[in-house]
């Protein structure tokens, strides 16, 4: 079960709204989560994710540019041999959600996505059979 | 220092104070001098219609504190300007659609630039690789400026600029190209947004430290004042504080002290006030709790005219009217049953109008997936048109003052705001700009935002606060949602455009003016303006003043909380 959580911001997107309110939310709903602040690079999300031994990444993009971005954490994801899935939040048009998930991103939140349904998720997600 | 009303001007009622300076006599003069002075005002069905309502003693628009407007007649003298947003791709791409919206009946244009822009990151930076073009336009050199604006007569039509970090930089491009093109910088009308100290209190596009930052926008303040006179240097904007989550109150507090923050950033360069403050401009959200929205621009119209006049003496009463562009409430479109949108952007439009906005942009139904589409937008725009020429709002200036809820609410919101304001400036000592350093430096501002926007996402995810589509009404076979496909291939566009630049340049002449630009910097008493508009004829690109700049201010890094 998900108890340990990195929620992360790459690139230039400055949008971090969702990204605290999630952030605490999660809280509430009773997991640790751990928050890198802005402007990330893939390998300094990756190298956080193995310090601080977590069971899944969460990647807030709002810029329109994660058909660049996901891949390129998930490459750094594999590099660091840190085996946990990934979720992404943010606005993935419909379209672009197979690619990210052939990619291996194991579960994406549009907007508007209710909490019940992103905890109940991110419990399914078991880091041990990822 | 004491906040509030001076003394001996408040009659104070229940903590809240409340003047009242306008006089039915004195608003009969002043619209008589009006350009609304001949108007002739009728309902559909040909009931006459004053140019204004209220008692003998009330206020009245025109009239300080301008609670109820700037003009005596509102929008009888001037319509609002429609002022539509946009950017993508290319320069090109994007000077088609300028020219879109304006044959549509837009009457201003805004420019969005791309994230790397905005951060002073060039298209062929590694960092860049999928944003260029991507949520606005990029802008590397002179040269996309030179695209951006071609064939748009840049002596009539304004343009806004939304661009903060490199504001100094692109303003810098603009004044050269434009002057490359025949038009003396004297004669170019716009805003330049420019307000940095949001950006670290909400928006989050900064590249240098705060001081270093002021330090570019008094330069480009002294500059605009002594060389400008139809331009709008900076537009404090509350837009991203709101869409990060603040309340109307805090939005209102906020802003004010930003831009009173910057009043005395220009005092302290030596500028009177009245030299500079007619040409300070605002910009606010028009979010969808419609009264509320009403009564936070009257109360910010009120607030800036009191302190102004009370405590930074200004004595010309454009330096007391608050002018501010809105644009409807980005957060608030859902991208579940997107249609809806429409009437969502109408009625923020309308709280807009109905609190007296002299400029206007409507987010298009379909942005809460995408960038618009020039469908899109141009419904957005004819949204504006509908409220301009068909529903006849615009025959009444303030048509809800008096109201007892909007003149309470009004109050409430006074209040609250001044509350905050005082808050800040006591932290700085009774220096505005101080408090406002201290804040950014603290998170003092962030942590209000971040805890507003967690009290309202509890209340969406508790069913408390309805949005429809989202929580309720929820359609069992949704609508797909509209995505407008830009251009794959313009990152690569672009970065063709700028090698073709770089090759071009001397390269030699790029260097002087870059080592003149290091030089100015590090003499803080030097204005970089100059500096800037040659390194801009240099060709050089933004990435390449803004590390230059950075060399010497050092580059800002938020503490993480």
């Amino acid at each position: 079960m998900t108890r340990r959580v990195l929620i992360a911001k790459v690139g230039l997107d400055g949008h971090d709204r969702g990204v605290n309110v999630i952030t605490r939310l999660l809280r509430d709903a009773g997991m640790e989560v751990i928050y890198t602040g802005l402007f990330q690079s893939p390998e300094s999300v990756a190298r956080t994710a193995v310090d601080e031994d977590v069971d899944l990444v969460g990647l807030s993009i709002l810029s329109g540019a994660h058909l660049t971005l996901v891949p390129l954490v998930l490459d750094a994801l594999r590099a660091a041999e840190c085996d946990v899935p990934l979720v992404v939040g943010g606005i993935v048009p419909e379209s672009d959600e197979a690619t990210l998930r052939e990619a291996g991103v194991a579960a994406i939140f549009g907007p508007g996505t209710s909490l019940v349904e992103i905890v109940s998720t991110l419990e399914s997600l078991d880091p041990l059979s990822h | 220092m004491t906040l509030g009303v001076a003394a001996g001007r408040p009659e104070v009622a229940g903590g809240i104070h409340v003047t009242h300076h306008g006089k039915r006599s004195q608003w009969i003069e002043a619209y008589e001098n009006s350009p609304a002075a001949l108007s002739r005002g009728a309902t559909q069905s040909g009931v006459t219609l004053d140019a204004v309502y209220g008692s003998d003693e009330g206020e009245y628009p025109g009239l300080f504190p301008y609670t109820r407007g700037i003009h005596p007649a509102m929008y009888r003298s001037k319509l609002w300007t429609m002022r539509m947003f946009a950017g993508f791709g290319t320069a090109p791409e994007t000077n088609q659609r300028f020219r879109d919206i304006i044959a549509a009946g837009g009457t201003g244009i805004s420019t969005a630039y791309d994230m790397p822009t905005l951060l002073g990151i060039d298209s062929d930076d590694a960092r860049a690789l999928g944003e260029v073009g991507r949520c606005g336009v990029a802008v590397d050199t002179i040269d996309d400026i030179a695209d951006l604006y071609d064939g748009l007569d840049l002596s009539t039509i304004t343009t806004s600029m939304t661009i903060n970090a490199p504001a100094a930089a692109i303003f810098a491009m603009f004044i050269a190209n434009a002057e490359d093109h025949g038009v003396a910088r004297a004669q170019l009308g716009g805003t330049l947004q420019n307000d940095i100290l949001k950006e670290y209190q909400a928006q989050h596009e900064y590249v240098f430290p705060p001081r270093p930052s002021l330090r570019l926008v008094r330069d480009t303040i002294v500059f605009a004042t002594r060389e400008m006179p139809r331009w709008h240097p900076l537009s404090i904007s509350g837009y991203h504080i709101r869409e990060a989550g603040s309340t109307a109150a805090q939005e209102v507090a906020f802003t004010l002290a930003n831009g009173f923050a910057y009043v005395e950033l220009a005092r302290r360069a030596g500028l009177a006030v009245d030299l500079f403050a007619p040409q300070l401009s605002f910009f606010f959200n028009a979010h969808i709790d419609f009264f509320e929205e009403v009564a936070k621009y009257r109360c910010a119209r009120r607030i800036w005219a009191t302190w102004m006049r009370e405590h930074y003496g200004a004595m010309d009463e454009r330096s007391w009217q608050l002018r501010f562009h809105a644009q409807t409430a980005g957060v608030s479109l859902t991208a579940q049953q997107p249609d809806n949108n429409h009437a969502r952007t109408a009625i923020e439009a309308l709280a807009a109008v109905m609190g007296g906005a002299q400029s206007l942009h409507t987010n298009s139904f379909d942005e809460a997936w995408t960038l618009p589409s020039a469908d899109a937008a141009r419904v957005a725009l004819r949204t504006q048109q509908v409220i301009a020429y068909e529903t006849n709002v615009t025959q009444v200036a303030d048509p809800l003052g008096g109201s007892w809820f909007v003149e309470s609410l009004t109050d409430q919101l006074h209040h609250d705001a001044s509350q905050l304001l005082e808050e800040i400036c006591e932290m700085g000592g009774g220096s505005m700009l101080e408090g406002c350093l201290l804040a950014i430096d603290n998170g003092w501002f962030e942590g209000h935002i971040a805890d507003s926007a967690y009290v309202h996402e509890r209340a969406v995810q508790r069913g408390e606060r309805i949005i429809v589509g989202v929580n309720a009404f929820i359609d069992d076979a949704p609508a797909p949602a509209p995505v407008n496909q830009t251009n794959a291939e313009g990152e690569n566009e672009q970065r063709r455009r700028l090698a073709r630049v770089r090759g071009e340049r001397s390269d030699d002449e790029v260097r002087r003016a870059l080592e003149e630009l290091a030089t100015d910097a590090r003499d803080s008493t030097v204005n970089l303006m100059p500096a800037l508009m040659n390194a801009a004829r240099a060709h050089a690109t933004v990435g390449e003043m803004m590390s230059t700049m950075a060399e010497v201010f050092g580059r800002y890094h938020a503490a993480l909380r």
